[in-house]
């Protein structure tokens, strides 16, 4: 399945949200997830199934004023 | 009665961003400089990525500081609504400082965004903090939204300019004396910090003045004393400004020389 992961295109196994940040090392970050502009909370990131081209967005903290 | 941040009492009545200083370390020199006990922070995609967002959350956890995350660069309600629950999400907080973006050259806010968005996130238990400008109007319908914190700015964000209208800033103060009052963006020099906190205002944040400095912590420091400085000076009551002079001296008694 293809989805956009912060706007790059990528091939992903990944069924769930959960899943896909597993996939990329991310399962234990302080990140924080969208997918396709809607906000996924960590709890919910297992329910959320994906789909073929789903653009998912994933933020970690920053510096910020 | 003292007003406070959604409950929280600040001492001293500083907020620090955390942007764009020369290194890590020199930003934690800038908070224990300063004492101040409120940092702004963001979410971005590039620390993911990068793997940096563990190591600067761990920093600022050890500061011991609390955080107040930003909805920066978001320029619709919606996109700002999003980015607050995300934020929540990570950081634990209800707080979140609400920009909605409405003008490029000038980072104006969109007010009638910033309307929208506070209505959504006051109703969904955030407690919002929302940039604004020092428009009466704006503020008494982010008032009305359950706003109980504004956050007008003194001049455009990064300028450094200082309060451009303090008329303004001084009216704002005045028709909303129960709200707490957060000068945000545009400070440049502790003077201007004192300034404001003279006319009444509550707290000033100050990012870009400090990380910019030459020697951040030392003027994180300097931000520290004028902020109190000028806080007391309120508390104590200043004179009304005159426009013809008036002897300090008594006349009275005075030696007839000629």
């Amino acid at each position: 399945m293809k989805l956009f992961l912060n706007g790059e295109c990528i091939e992903v196994r990944a069924a769930n949200l959960a899943a896909l940040l597993d996939e990329r090392d991310l399962g234990d970050s302080p990140v924080a997830t969208a997918v396709n502009e809607s906000f996924v909370a960590a709890a919910e990131r297992s329910a959320q199934e994906l789909r073929d081209g789903d653009r998912v967005e994933v933020v970690a903290p920053m510096q910020g004023g | 009665m003292p007003r406070d941040f959604y409950g929280t009492t600040l001492a001293p009545p500083l907020m620090l961003g955390t942007a764009q200083y020369p290194s890590p370390a020199v930003l934690a020199d800038a908070f224990r400089a300063s004492g101040a006990a409120v940092a702004t922070v963001s979410l971005r995609r590039e620390n993911v990525a990068a793997g940096a967002g563990e190591p600067f959350w761990e920093l600022i956890r050890e500061l011991g500081v609390r955080v107040l995350p930003n909805t920066a660069g978001c320029h619709t309600a919606r996109e700002a609504v999003t980015t607050a629950r995300m934020a929540r999400d990570v950081f634990g907080t209800a707080w979140i400082k609400l920009e909605v973006i409405g003008h490029a050259d000038t980072l104006q806010p969109d007010v009638f965004g910033l309307v929208e968005a506070a209505r959504i996130l006051c109703e969904d238990g955030f407690e919002v903090f929302p940039y604004t400008t020092e428009d009466l109007v704006t503020a008494e319908r982010l008032v009305e939204a359950g706003c109980k914190v504004l956050m007008p700015w003194a001049a455009p964000i990064g300028s450094g300019l200082g309060p451009v209208n303090e008329y303004g800033l001084r009216s704002l103060r005045a028709h909303f004396p129960e709200t707490a009052l957060v000068v945000d963006a545009g400070i440049g020099l502790p003077s201007h910090a004192a300034r404001v906190m003279e006319l009444g205002y509550d707290a000033v944040l100050v990012n870009s003045a400090v990380a910019r400095a030459g020697d951040p912590a030392a003027m994180a420091g300097a931000f520290a004393r004028a902020v109190l400085a000028g806080s007391a000076a309120a508390d104590a009551d200043p004179m009304e400004p005159r426009d013809m002079a008036e002897p300090s001296t008594p006349v009275i008694g005075k030696a007839f020389l000629g």
